[in-house]
């Protein structure tokens, strides 16, 4: 018999409100929203309330997916980074830096999201960088 | 909370109770955290805080995991309240829940204009003063029908449908939610259908709402429900004479009524 909280941030859109894990018997069974934090004051939108339901769901990617023939298949990091920078690599060759956008996203910190506008400027050579908050 | 503390000891040493929900300091904020005797260590960290949280809803989820065990929980008045409804509505056996009463600061008890911040069992700290304050409702009593009718049409506008008020609501409990009813609530649509959507759910609250205003708390838009639901409270006591939370030995009317045992007049 265990229960208890956990502290942590959304991780819907970059807003950053506080929500807090319930966690009973070592399983995720929902969360409440943070109620000393100041960015959200105890209050979250329906994505926060229900910010832990994917955690379980079948349909959730657990390993990276390479297309194959028009058909994805599961592989491991090495295959995927390999078909990403190659790919990559090809494009800029044959059509230049800018034919090559990225999309950041709310979903990961300042600092990831820090490290692909540099990927983009200074290992590809595009100014071509933006986030999926703007979509 | 050296009283506090030690009641929590006692009960778990004594195996009087599996274990006990209350407020925990994770780094200096309190979350909930169910302390039992494999945590006891933990209860050093036991606080009443500041702040609430839906502790007698949690209740729900972990009795519902572990139907045989006797549970302690900590209460304020207003957990108190929830938890004698939820006693009647048969969401935790009062055979099996041992309440702790905390009392709340001044300044807790004067943000919810709690009209009765004593709960029984008291062992920590003393007892709030009450604080009768209607001022809400009289203000929207005081309005003409049409100058209401503007402005719960420019509050319940701002409502991003974020189910907030029932998922915080320690009286909302039922598996299957009408509000997500989908030919009654179209999904992806905001603000709701005006006035049915907050309506229903202050029907809902009839004869349940114990005035935690926990909804009101959780509000994005600030909407001012618990005023909404506060007049269907007190027409509840007007009209059946039963006060949510307030009688542990008085049948709810929804029990009741149908039997022709009330009649509702004008």
């Amino acid at each position: 018999m265990y229960y208890e909280c956990i502290p942590t941030t959304c991780t819907y859109c970059g807003c950053g409100c506080s929500v807090v894990l319930q966690v009973l018997d070592g399983h995720l069974v929902g969360v409440l929203p943070g109620k000393t934090n100041p960015v959200n004051e105890g209050s979250l939108c329906i994505k926060g309330w229900t910010s832990h339901e994917f955690v379980y769901r079948e349909k959730r990617l657990k390993n990276p997916l390479v297309k194959k023939d028009g058909v994805f298949f599961e592989t491991g990091w090495e295959e995927a980074l390999d078909t990403v920078a190659g790919k990559l690599k090809k494009i800029k060759e044959e059509s230049g830096a800018d034919s090559i956008a990225a999309l950041a996203s709310a979903k990961c910190t300042n600092e990831e999201n820090y490290l692909m506008q540099k990927l983009m400027r200074a290992a590809i050579g595009t100014n071509n960088i933006d986030h999926c908050a703007r979509l | 909370m050296e009283a506090l503390k030690n009641k929590v000891n006692e009960l778990l040493e004594s195996g009087g109770i599996a274990g006990f929900l209350g407020l925990r300091n994770f780094g200096s904020e309190p979350f909930p955290f169910l302390f039992t005797r494999d945590t006891a260590a933990e209860v050093e960290k036991i606080t009443t805080g500041a702040v609430r949280y839906p502790l007698s809803k949690i209740l729900i989820r972990i009795a519902a995991v572990y139907p045989d065990a006797i549970f302690g929980i900590m209460c304020r008045a207003c957990d108190e309240r929830a938890i004698i409804e939820l006693f009647k509505n048969t969401k935790l056996r009062s055979d099996k829940v041992i309440t702790i009463g905390i009392s709340c600061t001044d300044d807790l008890v004067q943000a919810c204009k709690c009209e009765n911040p004593q709960p029984s069992n008291l062992v920590s700290g003393e007892a709030g003063k009450k604080e009768f304050d209607r001022s809400d409702v009289q203000k929207i009593a005081s309005m003409t029908l049409e100058q209401r009718f503007d402005f719960w049409t420019e509050q319940l506008g701002k409502c991003i449908k974020c189910y907030g008020c029932r998922n915080i609501c320690p009286v909302c409990f039922c598996d299957v939610c009408t509000l997500e009813d989908q030919p009654l609530v179209k999904r992806g649509e905001i603000p709701p259908e005006l006035p049915s959507f907050h309506l229903t759910r202050a029907y809902h609250m009839a004869g349940r709402c114990v005035d935690c205003g926990l909804c009101e708390e959780a509000c994005p838009v600030d909407i001012p429900l618990r005023t909404l639901y506060r007049r269907v409270r007190e027409s509840v006591k007007e009209l059946l004479d039963y006060l949510p939370g307030e009688e542990r030995d008085k049948v709810p009317p929804i029990q009741v009524l149908g039997d022709g045992l009330f009649e509702i007049r004008d």
